[in-house]
């Protein structure tokens, strides 16, 4: 008897289970006639830009709505791997190994360049302390200790560094800052290269590490002696010291989004001659490139299997790279120098549905 | 045993023949609608054990036990060890209740016993407001506000005067193990003092009487009357107290110099288990270092245990002595 009645309990709340779960069913994401949702997931160093993008496109295109969940690199190429969603984006390009788990081709996208300052809180000493990438290496590596070890007086003989401990300052949260850091660290030391290498997250040899870049910046600016890397918007928003940075043809060049763009622009040659997109443009030649840099990319499937939303993907992102590239300015986004935006109509038109090219009339 | 004893009398006494079935229908679907949440804790946590292990196991496989007591996390070269991980979250967490236990206890104390009705309902008030502080504006409070005090006001004087403890040696960074320790101690002490506060007001009246008949002033009364009385309401403060510095993340990560060392100095930077897991967790890009992060909260997840069994066992110990 006592089964029963338990058997009776468990029916009625399957019942109203039942029910409650098509109530929900029914409220969910609108897919009303001719409107198509695209999904997307991923890195959240482009997601202001992005949706800046998903919204404008949408005003222009009502029919196409975009639903990007700015999860990290880490969850987008998980996404994009489970075939949850429609596109991911990554700020680190994928390896050979990356892509080859992925079990179907996957187109990379680089979208816009962002580049990184280097902040410091060295008192008396304001805006414009001159670095070396091989400087930054050995301040990264624990083998310049102090401020006025001779190696950075050499290159600011008319500032005064006072003899004081450099605490170095890193993210401590996975992030493609940290992977075009330490990208351009490995290009230009071996020694890093071999010692630490590239990753969102690293082992870093020396130093504290600050959550975000307000996590950086704050540790940065409260600790006399210290030197942080940060995203080049962040530094303006907030008015950070951030120095000059000695590029690859012997040039002192401040962070800036025209310095990024000829960065992007020199590393477009490179993707044309190798014919892959993952090349780093940090530490590019060219007399205005600042040299600590890095794209980000979208991750695309390129075999398509809905037809509608292949289209809809498709036309938003021609107009991105188009049209979506002039809000990169204002948002403090490094736009796409005019080679990259071709190579990327041609990773566009790359992309099938049963086998045929989605873009049309273009 | 009891209880249905009593129950059976009081069917007895209260029902009509006819109307006993009924009422033990509703007996036992009120029995049932009670124990279904109950087992659903249990199975929530049983699940998660799986979830974890299952997720841990290529981490497991690869490191095995060595996880525990390696100390190298290289996410590039896929290495990872836990033990400053480890370290960092029970170093804190201790320092915490530390800092954190003594000042609730005075809080508790002065409101049980000493604050008028009114000032101890607005102390409570504001106590509970506390609480309620999302960790992250402590974080951030912490970055700006609380590691730049400690670095020019708590570190220099500790380093003048017990620098030769290696505890208290190196250079003040204001970031490091001391500065999480003072934001976690910030975060445990409305949890600790209003349990505390709580468990002081159940003492009985007649304990303080008694003891003031004996002629006892008010320091006596508390210190041996009150104290004792309430002591395993206070262990169990404690208890929830470290709780809450255990599991505690975004206002340790901002603080705390996110390294993953084991330094002997409290102005030295640490890292937490539950501030490395927020920070890798959605960057990990490689299989590996997604399964080292899961067994690293399956560690978080054990330790908390232990350390939950064990102050079980200490109050079950102190309350039967």
């Amino acid at each position: 008897m006592r089964n029963a009645l338990w058997r009776r309990i468990l029916a009625s709340l399957a019942v109203v289970g039942g029910a409650v779960a098509a109530t929900l069913g029914g409220l969910g994401p609108a897919t009303g006639a001719g409107i198509v949702t695209l999904t997307g997931a991923g890195a959240t160093f482009p997601f202001p830009l992005y949706s800046r993008w998903f919204a404008e496109y949408n005003r222009l295109h009502p029919d196409v709505r975009v639903n990007y969940q700015a999860i990290g690199s880490g969850g987008g190429i998980e996404q994009v791997r489970k075939g949850t969603v429609d596109f991911g984006a990554s700020d680190a390009p994928l390896s050979d190994a990356q892509l080859q788990e992925m079990g179907r081709p996957i187109l990379l996208m680089p979208t816009v360049a962002g580049a990184i300052a280097m902040s410091y809180n060295i008192p008396g000493v304001g805006t414009g302390l001159r670095l070396t990438p091989q400087n930054i290496a050995a301040l990264y590596l624990g083998q310049i200790t102090r401020w006025s070890d001779p190696k950075l007086a050499a290159d600011n003989l008319s500032t005064k560094l006072p003899d004081m401990p450099v605490t170095v300052v890193h993210r401590s949260d996975g992030s493609g800052t940290t992977f075009h850091f330490t990208s351009f660290l490995s290009l230009v030391s071996p020694a890093w290269a071999t010692k630490v290498g590239r990753g969102t997250s690293v082992e870093w040899p020396v130093g504290i590490g600050g959550k975000g870049n307000e996590g950086v910046a704050g540790a940065v600016r409260q600790m006399p002696g210290a030197i942080g890397y940060v995203e080049l918007a962040y530094v303006k928003q907030n008015s950070l010291t951030y120095a000059l940075v000695k590029n690859r043809d012997g040039r002192w060049v401040a962070p800036s989004l025209g310095a990024t763009t000829d960065a992007a622009a020199a590393g477009a040659a490179q993707m044309v001659k190798t014919r892959d997109v993952r090349v780093s443009i940090a530490h590019a030649p060219g007399p205005k490139t600042y040299p600590i840099v890095g794209f980000t990319y979208l991750l695309l499937p390129r075999e398509r299997t809905d037809e509608a939303k292949g289209r809809a993907l498709v036309g938003f992102l021609w107009w991105a790279i188009h049209d979506g590239e002039q809000d990169a300015a204002q948002l403090l986004y490094a736009r796409l120098p005019e080679p990259i935006v071709r190579i990327d109509e041609g990773i566009i038109r790359q992309i099938t549905y049963q086998g045929k090219a989605l873009l049309t009339g273009k | 045993m009891f209880r249905s004893q009593v129950g059976r009398e009081a069917e007895a006494l209260l029902l009509p023949p006819g109307g006993a079935r009924p009422r033990r229908w509703a007996d036992r679907t009120f029995r049932g609608a009670l124990t279904a949440p109950g087992l659903v804790v249990v199975l929530l946590v049983a699940w998660i054990a799986v979830e974890l292990t299952g997720a841990a196991m290529p981490a497991i496989r690869r490191f095995g036990p060595a996880f525990l007591w390696t100390s190298r996390w290289d996410p590039v070269h896929n290495v990872f060890g836990a033990l400053p991980f480890v370290y960092g979250t029970i170093a804190s967490s201790v320092l915490a209740v530390v800092i954190g236990v003594p000042i609730s206890l005075g809080v508790a104390i002065y409101l049980a016993e000493i604050a008028g009705a009114r000032t101890a309902r607005l102390l409570s008030c504001l106590i509970e407001l506390v609480a309620a502080i999302p960790s992250v504006i402590l974080g951030l409070w912490g970055i700006f506000v609380l590691a730049p005090w400690v670095r020019t006001v708590v570190e220099p004087p500790l380093a003048a005067v017990l620098g030769w403890l290696p505890l208290f040696s190196g250079p003040a960074y204001g970031i490091g193990l001391l500065a999480a320790g003072i934001i976690l101690a910030i975060m445990v002490i409305p949890v600790v003092s209003s349990v505390s506060r709580d468990a002081l007001r159940a003492v009985p009246q007649e304990q303080r009487e008694a003891m003031y008949a004996l002629g006892a002033t008010r320091w006596e009364v508390i210190r041996h009357a009150v104290l004792p009385y309430g002591r395993s309401g206070i262990i169990g403060a404690i208890i929830l107290g470290f709780g809450r510095a255990f599991g505690e993340t975004m206002a340790v990560t901002m603080v705390i110099g996110n390294r993953p060392q084991i330094a002997p100095s409290l102005f030295q930077p640490a890292y937490t288990i539950a501030a490395a897991l927020a920070n890798e967790f959605s960057e990990a890009t490689s299989d590996l270092y997604l399964s080292a992060l899961v067994e690293m909260a399956l560690v978080l997840f054990a330790v908390s245990l232990l350390v939950n069994g064990a102050a079980q066992w200490l109050v079950s110990r102190m309350t039967r002595a």
